[in-house]
């Protein structure tokens, strides 16, 4: 039997000078703690190339490299076969390991790299010599240097030689943890689970805070995030999930603020209760999934009033983009069946009829003032739950 | 903490000796009752005693009665097989806007390939009108398929008078009746109402999750959805759950006498409508014609799922509602012509032969508790 590795390149992180080595060792950590869920791996980095290799013979090859897609900062993927350095070796482990793609296909080039140099053919005589082979065992096959169906890469290295067909797109982006860390609010709807995907692959480590009100909202409400984070997590990796009981403040709120100010008050207290957690974690950012005008509490007046009571930045990355082009990324990472589950919420229970979408800063405040609220936030933060998020 | 179930129009809890029968047939009497052998045979005549149980509670022949694995199956098979069965001699097909899910979107499904689809719409009382029926119906007319009870408000649907008007109209209809929530209820006689086809299930009756029948009358042709073996006189294949149909034969032997019972769910009925009567906010919307295992109401200003999360912290369990359609608003009640104020806020409560009186105090206590604590939503 041949022996299936698979061949990772570098995105970005090859531009970041001399942090470079900062971002391969995390993406190295990030890939081997990644896999461990899957098998025993060799993970190793050699000549700006890392090697995935099983330890154990039925490693699961196609859970590995569907692994390997969803972890960011890297650019693109293969998965090769590995042969000695030997000519028939590699010749007939080319016909045999890539029989399912040559037989699909018409035309075709061999492309070699030769970086040991002292293999004893030199580049173009290894593609003359393993794509003339190919040409007899596939006899409907062409050559084609130019538009070629399918460019088949021989790699002669130091310790072997490798067979590919092609390259995989990578999830691209940058490794999460070379970025610091970010709380993203997460309520169950379709927009938050693909901003923290958003964040994850611009580096960022997560952790999600979650508001739960029982009981206007369920259990199952609960348990939906959970699936979600889940999802998320096969990008980002594991994370931790911290369930705010809310129920008392959004009652309190309900009782003695002025209707058409509810969401908006809810929202600061959001805010107020996600930063004091997050500066608790050690992140530094908070993330939410607001999108520009989507509705009410989203305009750029209730955003103004909701941002000023966070004292560390608030990505908000989905601000600009419109709700089918969040539904098409939800869709991508798999969330959005999940999103749509008809479960309360607790941005739904309470939505005013007519909800402020232009609302006076210190009108707000002066509502807000109300409430005794620090007691109320300080016992919500006290009884947080978490979960393990794997 | 005290459980007290009061969603029996959901789902029943398997009583104990339904469980013992499905036990027993799972790990000694295990044998396929298609096989030739003692041990088949002997599994083959536990079945035919379920059978024959079904068959006494309807009064029917026990070669009327075919396995489902419940009442979405029953029902599926019913409307399928008989459109398929009469679609040469007609295009219409007739039911009511308050049926079941999986009456309701079977029809749709029909109505897709092309059959005319005539949906009767329910009164205040929320029972179809056997004058719009005999309206609607005409000679083309293959297919009258209504329920018996409605699932979530209780409603008797007055299905005595159907077949005479099919037979006015010289309609080649077969008249199907969906009556899941009135088997083991109310007395289901389809013999003497001249039904073709009927759907029922066990768990419904303090059975097992996964058994129903279809009825279906002698001389009654539906065409079968599935193809396989010869079970069932091959209308449904497949080797038979026999554990779940036997206990669902057992539940039917547990039964109690029905008048007994019914008269002990109006006591429960009344008691319950009486005491949420001097709620403030609260509207029965189930009407005093209704089924007694059924009490529909609204507490108008706390939404279903709100309420039913409250309870449920406090142990009680009811519907918003009915719990297949989860989250959804009640296209029922909607038909019915409620506001949308009263449908967001309508709760389901089911009883059973195990429900007491404390139980509905439990439940009044508890909804009267919510309705001064509870924050109201303000839209009306």
């Amino acid at each position: 039997m041949m022996k299936e590795i698979i061949l990772i390149k570098l995105g970005e992180i090859v531009l970041k000078g001399l942090n470079r080595k900062n971002f391969e060792d995390t993406l190295m950590r990030c890939i081997r703690r990644r896999l461990a869920k899957i098998g025993e791996f060799h993970v190793r980095d050699a000549q700006s190339t890392i090697y995935v290799e099983p330890v154990h013979d039925d490693a699961d090859m196609d859970e590995a490299a569907l692994c390997v897609s969803r972890i960011f900062g890297i650019a693109a993927y293969a998965r090769a076969c590995v042969t000695e350095k030997d000519l028939p070796a590699i010749q007939q482990a080319a016909a045999e390991y890539l029989k399912d793609t040559l037989e699909d296909i018409r035309t075709f080039k061999v492309e070699a790299k030769r970086s040991d140099k002292k293999f004893p053919f030199r580049s173009p005589e290894i593609c003359t010599e393993v794509g003339g082979y190919l040409l007899e065992q596939y006899p409907h096959l062409t050559v084609d240097v130019h538009h070629p169906d399918v460019v088949i890469t021989v790699e002669v290295r130091d310790f072997g030689a490798y067979i590919r067909a092609g390259l995989e797109r990578g999830a691209g982006g940058i490794p999460v943890g070379t970025g610091g860390k970010a709380c993203v609010l997460i309520s169950g709807g379709i927009d938050s689970p693909v901003a923290s995907y958003m964040m994850a692959k611009r580096g960022l480590e997560l952790m999600a805070v979650h508001f739960a009100s029982p009981p206007y909202t369920s259990e199952r409400a609960e348990e939906k995030v959970v699936e979600l984070l889940r999802r998320v997590a096969r990008y980002s990796g594991r994370l931790k999930m911290y369930t705010v009981p809310f129920t008392k403040l959004q009652e309190e709120i309900h009782e003695k603020c002025k209707e058409e100010y509810f969401t908006i008050i809810m929202r600061r207290f959001m805010m107020v209760i996600a930063e004091r957690l997050a500066r608790e974690k050690g992140a530094q950012a908070l993330i939410t999934g607001e999108s520009l005008g989507q509705v009410a509490s989203q305009t750029i007046g209730a955003i103004a009033c909701t941002d000023i009571v966070c004292g560390m930045p608030v990505f908000r990355p989905l601000i600009g983009m419109d709700k089918e082009e969040i539904i098409d990324i939800s869709r991508k990472i798999d969330t959005f069946d999940i999103s749509i589950q008809p479960y309360e919420d607790c941005c739904t229970v309470f939505t005013p009829k007519h909800p402020r979408t232009r609302p006076v800063l210190d009108k707000v405040v002066e509502e807000q003032a109300k409430i005794d609220s620090e007691p109320l936030i300080e016992e919500a933060i006290a009884n947080v739950k978490v979960r393990d998020i794997l | 903490m005290n459980e007290i179930y009061l969603d029996n129009s959901a789902t029943t809890m398997t009583c104990e000796e339904a469980a013992q029968t499905a036990c027993r047939m799972m790990t000694l009497c295990y044998g396929n009752p298609s096989s030739l052998h003692s041990k088949g045979h002997e599994a083959a005549i536990e079945l035919e005693k379920a059978r024959a149980s079904c068959a006494g509670l309807l009064g029917c022949e026990k070669e009327e009665i075919f396995f489902t694995s419940g009442g979405t199956e029953s029902n599926n098979t019913a409307v399928f097989g008989a459109a398929r069965a009469l679609k040469r001699r007609g295009n219409k097909i007739i039911t009511t806007a308050f049926e079941h899910s999986s009456v309701g979107e079977a029809v749709q499904q029909l109505e897709k390939d092309g059959f005319e689809v005539i949906c009767l719409k329910p009164d205040q009382k929320g029972r179809f009108s056997p004058e719009e029926l005999r309206e609607v119906i005409d000679d083309k007319t293959i297919l009258v398929s209504i329920m018996y009870v409605n699932n979530e408000t209780g409603a008797i649907q007055p299905i005595e008078c159907v077949r005479r008007i099919i037979e006015r109209a010289k309609a080649p209809a077969l008249f199907h009746v969906d009556a899941v929530q009135a088997f083991g209820k109310l007395p289901v006689k389809p013999k003497k109402w001249g039904i073709d086809l009927l759907s029922a299930s066990s768990h419904k009756i303090h059975g097992p999750k996964g058994a129903g029948l279809l009825y279906v009358r002698k001389g009654a042709r539906i065409l079968p959805l599935h193809f396989g073996g010869e079970q069932e006189q091959k209308l449904r294949p497949g080797t038979e759950p026999v554990a779940l149909l036997c206990a669902m034969g057992e539940a039917i032997r547990q039964l109690p006498d029905l008048s007994q019972e019914l008269t002990q769910m109006q006591t429960l009925n009344r008691f319950c409508r009486e005491q949420l009567a001097g709620i403030e906010n609260v509207h029965i919307n189930s009407d005093l014609d209704c089924l007694p295992y059924i009490l529909n109401f609204s507490v108008e200003g706390i939404r279903s799922e709100t309420m039913l999360h409250y309870l449920a912290e406090k142990g009680i369990y009811v519907s918003s509602g009915s719990a297949c359609a989860r989250g959804k608003k009640s296209h029922v009640l909607a038909a019915m012509g409620l506001s949308p104020a009263r449908i967001d806020s309508a709760v389901r409560v089911s009883f059973s032969r195990y429900n007491t009186l404390s139980d509905v105090e439990e439940l009044v206590k508890e909804i009267k508790n919510a309705n001064n604590t509870l924050a109201r939503s303000r839209q009306k």
